[in-house]
């Protein structure tokens, strides 16, 4: 099934970001993605984030660091995120499977250069940060209150066509 | 332009070419585990599509936490027993065969130089110790790998890693792949291949290669690569003198896979190894190491060996050759989980098991259990860990609880003072 790409973002502000963190390895006896709902981000290190908060109830969008993802290859990280309508993840750098993970479930994990993800973490200051996604123009808008600012991303094709198709299985099914 | 390992796999192996730069690969060997299987088979069926590529070219093994620990563990197991029971899935390593995978396969000759290699398990990348391409993959790759044989990756870059100099005393593979680690920060390999050369992994046994390759993915790396030698064949031998009509024809043939004299690396690294010693993580990520004399001192409450970086029959040795007719500090809980049956009957037909007990330390069953923090020695919060697992994220041994990593020399000697210590005093 495709899904909704941008909406309302939090910013998760630090580098590293890792799999143990956003979705913790005693949760992973689940056997249905819906079941992780309720533990999203339980153990972030992160000043005073609070995975109970309105804030990341209300996001469909994460902007991040460096590295984001890292650490295991347990999809059940990019799942808690689909799973609590957050189909969208905006970072400098990601671990190899988990942005594969990303994909692999339709998902859009971005890439953006450094100075562009200040750019949206210094937005934060004028408002609460609203996201829109453009994937054929490959461009995001990142609106805060009365600014406004654009930027543009690099998707390779063959990521964008999972997304396109709905994920791997999709893809995979219908050409091999 | 000469060819690296990992490029001469992805030619062989070459299925499609979809878009400029993704290597759509067919895979040898697809393995499976409880924990990120059964979302893959459950959405196979929900798809009504409840079928497997060729299942002698599928291994599974229940692992991660086993015997099952609750009612919800139990289903996990069930759903891959059964599908595996439903397929007819020889190689399934169930409760008494079972072992920790990225041990247990190998151990099982089911690892040759350029297989193409997926799990569903970040460490897969151990398996590249044999000359393969091995990657951990998420639940949706092994799905598609499961149900097709397929698995899609980018081109393939390396880096070169070169080894060279020779193992101090006191100084194991687990040492030099934190030093590396180290050296390379976490995300220093990402997207990339690492390459092990030189005269310190040419005289690796292949437990000291596997815990090299397994951490590759703490530096960010898709899979470690080491290259095929006479020990990758002394190795496999029991599995393939069908194969082969001598030992030389079969490193005549794995040497194929050599990575060229002229191949193209992303970067290269030279390190002296030598000059290093024992080393242990500080911190939550696997790149903050020091020497373990920087650390000497520092208050453990539990120290554990096993896992699929260093709980094989090697590591238990060196572990015990410290331990002997010595008791662990009053102050820790010490236990080891040999990673396979085989590996457990090993240790303890050769009295490695009696030192371990003699010495105070708990013997459990092969599980990944602990590394995660999922079963059989959970950290309280507040608590330390020496351990000889990959990880030192926070809470991945038990929500707010410390993991220095090490090798099983260095957690056998902080067993014994109830810190850390330097195993080369002992």
């Amino acid at each position: 099934m495709k899904k909704v790409f941008g909406g309302p973002a939090i910013v998760l502000d630090r580098s590293d970001i890792n799999t143990d963190e956003i979705i913790p390895a005693k949760y992973l006896t689940e056997v249905t993605k819906e079941a992780l709902q309720p533990y999203i981000l339980e153990d972030l290190s992160l000043g005073d984030f609070d995975p109970k908060g309105a804030l990341l109830k209300n996001a469909t969008v994460v902007v991040s660091r460096e590295n984001f993802g890292c650490g295991s290859s347990r999809e059940h990280a990019p799942w808690v995120f689909e799973v609590n309508d957050i189909h969208t993840i905006i970072a400098e750098s990601y671990a190899r499977i988990f942005r594969q993970n990303m994909f692999n479930c339709g998902m859009l994990a971005i890439e953006l250069p450094k100075a562009d993800i200040e750019k949206i973490i210094a937005l934060e200051a004028r408002g609460a940060l609203q996201v829109a996604v453009d994937l054929p123009a490959q461009t995001v808008t990142v609106t805060a209150g009365s600014a406004q600012e654009t930027f543009s991303f690099e998707i390779s094709p063959f990521d964008k066509a999972l997304v396109e198709a709905g994920g791997w299985v999709e893809f995979a099914d219908a050409r091999y | 332009m000469g060819q690296t390992t990992a490029e001469k796999i992805f030619a062989a192996h070459l299925r499609d070419e979809p878009f400029p730069g993704t290597r759509v690969l067919d895979i040898d060997r697809v393995l499976c585990h409880e924990i990120t299987t059964p979302v893959a088979i459950a959405d196979l069926e929900a798809r009504g599509k409840d079928r497997v590529f060729d299942n002698t070219r599928i291994k599974a093994v229940i692992d991660h936490v086993t015997p099952a620990k609750d009612s919800k563990t139990a289903l996990q197991a069930k759903m891959l027993r059964d599908w595996a029971r439903r397929h007819d899935i020889k190689d399934f390593f169930d409760v008494g065969r079972n072992g920790v995978c990225h041990a247990i396969f190998p151990e099982k000759g089911y690892i040759r130089p350029g297989f193409t290699v997926i799990m569903g398990d970040s460490h897969t990348c151990t398996h590249g110790a044999f000359g393969a391409f091995a990657a951990g993959v998420g639940t949706t790759d092994l799905e598609v790998g499961m149900l097709k044989g397929v698995c899609a990756f980018r081109e393939p870059k390396s880096i070169r890693v070169n080894l060279n100099g020779a193992l101090s005393n006191g100084v194991y593979a687990k040492d030099v792949i934190l030093y590396v680690i180290g050296q390379l920060g976490v995300n220093g390999a990402t997207d990339r291949v690492i390459e092990f050369h030189g005269p310190v992994v040419a005289a690796m046994d292949m437990d000291a290669r596997m815990t090299l390759c397994n951490m590759a993915i703490e530096a960010g790396g898709t899979s470690g690569i080491c290259q095929p030698d006479m020990v990758t064949v002394d190795y496999l031998w029991p599995f393939i003198q069908g194969e082969f009509a001598s030992k030389e024809a079969a490193l005549n043939e794995y040497s194929t896979w050599c990575a060229d004299a002229d191949a193209a690396y992303d970067k290269l690294f030279d390190f002296d190894i030598s000059k290093i010693g024992p080393q242990c993580t500080y911190n939550y990520k696997p790149d903050c190491v020091k020497p373990v004399t920087e650390m000497v001192g520092t208050r453990v409450d539990q120290i554990y060996i096993g896992s699929c970086t260093n709980g094989r029959i090697e590591d238990l040795r060196q572990a015990a050759a410290i331990l002997k007719g010595r008791k662990i500090a009053d102050s820790v809980r010490g236990i080891v989980s040999p990673a396979t049956p085989v590996i457990f009957k090993q240790a303890m037909d050769e009295g490695v098991l009696d030192i371990f007990m003699d010495a105070g330390f708990c013997v459990t069953n092969p599980t990944c259990g602990a590394c995660l923090g999922m079963s059989n020695g959970v950290l309280a919060e507040g608590e330390a860990c020496a351990s000889t697992t990959n990880r030192n994220f926070a809470g991945r041994m038990g929500k707010g609880g410390m993991v220095h990593l090490m090798s099983p020399a260095s957690a056998a000697a902080a067993a014994i003072t109830g810190a850390i210590t330097d195993p080369r005093d002992y």
